[in-house]
């Protein structure tokens, strides 16, 4: 209940930069737009739910971007050179990273290291293995690829509603059901909250810590495989700074990054904010892309100055002097 | 200092060494210098030169990092500088360029400081607004387009040299010995270390935490944009996309490579510097031995790791911070 007001605001924001949107380009509100800003940032949405349960815990995860490039060059490579069934590929490489982000949550949690330089690590790791598989960026031309892109729902308006896109909205509804109704969810909130009041409340903090980084990282791989839906291709440099769009899309979504507040369908608000951006940056033709990065961090500055006045605004009456204290 | 420098630099110092016989090994002729116009030409220079955007980065995050923050921004704000150092070269003089690029990045390190010092916001997160929104930025200077000069003057500053050394590692050498005159001649370097041992023990005991706070990215955000203009004038261009594109990343990994906790408190400023000569060494090492460059992701990961185990309280056993953190934690 506690996290309604941020995400309040940024559906206000939405809706407000939308009707703005719609009013100098008409054309803006039809189902054709929105059917595919969901499709074009369906990889984003699904990899930010990930990070949204990161964040709520009081972590962080800069390894997303580096597993989606590994996911598309290994799925590249296992079903076009390697002749390896696409379910079958899906399956191992799902294994490998969730496999891959309960090793990463084991090193944050028995070493006690930062979350931020130990995912930095496995940011470098994956990306570097990426590298080893291939430099070159595969075309996948498996039937499963054009079956899946061809697949669409018919919305009213002519929009279309692809795979990739219900995949996504799949994944958030899961995701916030998962985290609002369930015991797990309530343990990230308490992990985020205070892990030495969690501990002492009997929160496996261990078990916690490797299956939350597990869990960003199998939603990473599954991000990877849509990304590869979506280019039919497997790069290595693809979704190269993805992990810097999912934290700004999770913190315009009201979370706060100190952990304990948020919520999965606020990250999918913003989500939709930035494709917004960028949907209006291709409207109008004359800005530039960069545009799209200036947007986004004066939206963050925003957003975080915002948790940052309500946060001291709610510590007010208990210390006097709470600015230095991080 | 001096007694302590040595035994604490010991493994950084003998990392470096490895790394050296082992390009030795891979490149025979690693080792030769020789002289050429005055100049001293060979892979050593080499390593020295290509490791001095880092080595001026690792100098202003090692001092961030000391009071427990982090600057995320130093690769975009290398890139804001890069460009307006190379859109103002060719129509104004070296001073007004390096003003005007030192200037800007004095700016972005003040508002760096001030989210974090007097709003009172996580340095990670923080910076990473100037981290999205500088390469932007730089953008917006640039025009999206790559941006080439031909002022002999700025390109002295990339490709020349003074006494046999390339300019840029004589400028890295000199903003190391003066920021070690600053911090380690006078108290400052105890304050800073002060602030990140604990803020608020320190605020109580009369230290200006939020003055050291705000200091020390505004030196970050001067030694990333001293980092810029280099890197903008070895190319003659700046390329607002790429410059300094992960050199974040280096930095903080050199910081910690030369032993410098990211739980603040310690630092040493000659020891990231060796760290991001250790890097650099690594780089050309694997660029000789005829490995893809994508390899040295791989083995950064690695070093990464195997630096922060060797760091992480729990695995070294040291029995003082361990200590300290059961305090807390109970």
């Amino acid at each position: 209940m506690k996290g309604l007001p941020p995400v309040l605001i940024t559906a206000i924001v939405l809706v407000a930069g939308f009707a703005l949107c719609a009013m100098q380009f008409p054309n803006i509100a039809s189902t054709r737009v929105v059917g595919n800003l969901l499709t074009d940032n369906a990889f984003l949405g699904i990899v930010a739910t990930g990070m949204t349960f990161v964040i709520i815990s009081g972590g962080i995860d800069l390894s997303v971007g580096s597993v989606i490039g590994f996911t598309t060059v290994f799925v590249a490579l296992a079903i076009e050179r390697w002749g390896v069934p696409p379910l079958v590929a899906f399956v191992a490489i799902l294994a490998l990273s969730a496999a891959f982000g309960a090793a990463m949550g084991a090193v944050i949690h028995v070493f006690d290291l930062p979350p931020f330089i130990v995912t930095l690590a496995g940011m470098f790791l994956a990306r570097g293995a990426s590298f080893l598989l291939s430099t070159e960026s595969v075309p996948i031309t498996a039937p499963v690829y054009s079956t899946v892109s061809d697949f669409a729902l018919r919305m009213p308006g002519g929009g279309r509603l692809t795979a990739i896109a219900i995949i996504m909205l799949v994944i958030v509804i899961g995701g916030a059901l998962l985290l609002h109704l369930t015991r797990f969810g309530a343990n990230v909130y308490a992990l985020g909250g205070s892990r030495v009041t969690a501990s002492l409340m009997g929160v496996a903090v261990g078990k916690m810590t490797v299956k939350i980084y597990m869990l960003s990282s199998l939603l990473a791989g599954i991000a990877g495989i849509v990304f590869s839906f979506y280019t039919s291709a497997g790069y290595s440099l693809s979704a190269v700074g993805v992990e810097l769009d999912s934290i700004a899309a999770v913190v315009i979504g009201g979370t706060l990054l100190t952990g304990g507040q948020g919520s999965v369908i606020g990250t999918f608000l913003g989500v939709l904010i930035q494709g917004m951006i960028q949907t209006y940056i291709n409207f109008d033709g004359t800005l530039s892309s960069w545009w799209t990065k200036i947007a986004t961090g004066v939206l963050l500055f925003a957003f975080i100055a915002l948790q940052q006045g309500l946060v001291a605004l709610a510590r007010r009456p208990v210390t006097k002097s709470a600015g230095a204290a991080s | 200092m001096t007694a302590l420098l040595p035994r604490r630099g010991l493994a950084q110092i003998l990392a470096l060494i490895v790394i050296l016989a082992v390009d030795r090994v891979v490149s025979p002729q690693f080792f030769d210098l020789r002289l050429q116009d005055g100049r001293l030409f060979g892979s050593l220079i080499d390593v020295l030169n290509r490791g001095t955007p880092v080595a001026l980065l690792s100098l202003g995050m090692v001092l961030v990092i000391a009071t427990r923050g982090i600057d995320l921004s130093v690769g975009a704000v290398m890139a804001i500088c890069g460009a307006i150092a190379a859109s103002l070269a060719d129509s104004h003089g070296l001073p007004v360029v390096l003003a005007a690029a030192l200037g800007a990045g004095l700016v972005c390190g003040l508002w760096n400081g001030f989210l974090v010092a007097v709003l009172g916001m996580q340095p990670i997160v923080a910076t990473l607004i100037l981290m999205v929104a500088g390469r932007g930025i730089a953008q917006l200077i640039t025009e999206g387009r790559i941006v080439t000069f031909s002022s002999p003057d700025l390109v002295w500053l990339g490709n020349g040299s003074v006494l046999g050394l390339p300019v840029p590692v004589v400028i890295a050498l000199g903003m190391l010995i003066l920021t070690g005159a600053v911090v380690r001649g006078s108290a400052l370097g105890l304050l800073i270390e002060a602030t990140g041992g604990n803020a608020r023990a320190s605020e109580l005991a009369g230290v200006g935490t939020r003055a050291m706070i705000l200091s020390v990215y505004v030196w970050c955000g001067v030694c990333a944009a001293l980092a810029g203009v280099i890197a903008a004038a070895d190319i003659m261009g700046a390329d607002a996309n790429n410059a300094g594109l992960w050199l974040e990343l280096d930095a903080i990994l050199a910081v910690v490579i030369g032993g410098t906790s990211l739980f603040g408190g310690r630092f040493s400023l000659v020891l990231a510097v060796l760290g991001a000569l250790i890097i650099q060494t690594m780089n050309t090492g694997i660029l000789l031995s005829g490995y893809p460059p994508e390899f040295n992701l791989l083995v950064k990961a690695v070093v990464v790791l195997a630096v922060l185990l060797l760091q992480s309280p729990k695995f070294s056993g040291l029995a003082g911070i361990a200590a300290r953190l059961r305090r807390t934690k109970a």
